[in-house]
């Protein structure tokens, strides 16, 4: 399991508009760089990001080699109720992972 | 390189000739050397002409935060920010961003709703070379908008460690 870091407030009144930043650690290897043998080092990328809330698609990114290390993605979305948001990572070699978090509108 | 510039300018005293040859020397010079030779495996026009399809793409609307000068290529921050209401009416759908000499043209595509309140994104990427980054944006009503930044690399990512 990869480690991962997930910011966005715990409440928020309805209507605002919340951050939601995410990071998860990844070695992003490009594909085209040599490894010490200098051989090329296979690709290896997290490609797809998906952010569903309850269950339906908020925000979606595609990623490319050109994504530093340890992809960094912050978006926005207006609270409007209470719920639980999930974050999916998928990449090369069958790469895949979920977190959740919660928030409360008041 | 110097041959069909010194044929250009011929009729330019000496010291001119001179002069411009060494510029053109000391800008190969400064260049990352091995970013120089990356393969390409699809130019960028055909990567936004597979983002944007035939549709015309006006400068516009759209913001593209970089640094200006980056000191380490392997991690550079990247924002994006369109003018939109985001409304279920009026509001981007995708937000493609593009570089000039990475072996890949594509950096990042993000697809938003109209609940995201904002078209505002942020992402680290890595640059390879000296370049032009481009952010091209979707709108609902099918029209496309774009914005430019050019960032000077020092250290390139990709193929150094």
């Amino acid at each position: 399991m990869a480690r991962t870091l997930i910011n966005l407030p715990k409440t928020a009144k309805p209507g605002d508009v919340i951050a939601i930043k995410t990071l998860i650690s990844h070695p992003m290897e490009t594909g085209f760089r040599p490894g010490a043998d200098g051989r090329i080092l296979p690709r290896n990328i997290v490609t797809e990001f998906v952010c569903r809330f309850e269950d339906a698609e908020i925000f979606r990114a595609e990623l490319f080699p050109a994504s530093a290390a340890n992809p960094y993605l912050t978006f926005t979305w207006v609270a409007t109720r209470s719920g639980r948001f999930s974050f999916t990572w998928r990449g090369d070699a069958g790469f895949e992972q979920t977190e959740s978090a919660a928030i409360t509108v008041a | 390189m110097s041959t069909p510039r010194t044929a250009r300018i011929r009729g330019i005293d000496r010291r001119r000739v001179l002069a411009g040859t060494a510029g053109t020397v000391l800008a190969v010079a400064l260049r990352p050397a091995a970013a120089a030779s990356l393969p390409r495996t699809e130019t960028t026009d055909s990567a936004i002409r597979r983002f944007a399809g035939d549709s015309p793409i006006r400068p516009g609307r759209v913001r593209l935060d970089l640094p200006p000068l980056v000191e380490n290529g392997n991690t550079v921050p990247l924002a994006v920010s369109v003018e939109s209401p985001m409304t279920p009416e009026d509001h981007v759908r995708r937000i493609g961003v593009f570089n000039e000499k990475n072996p890949q043209p594509n950096v990042v595509t993000v697809h938003l709703r109209p609940g995201a309140g904002r078209a505002q994104v942020a992402t680290r990427i890595r640059l390879a070379d000296t370049q032009r980054i481009t952010a091209i944006a979707e709108m609902s009503d099918g029209t496309y908008w774009s914005a430019s930044a050019d960032a000077i690399v020092t250290l390139a990512a990709c193929l150094e460690g």
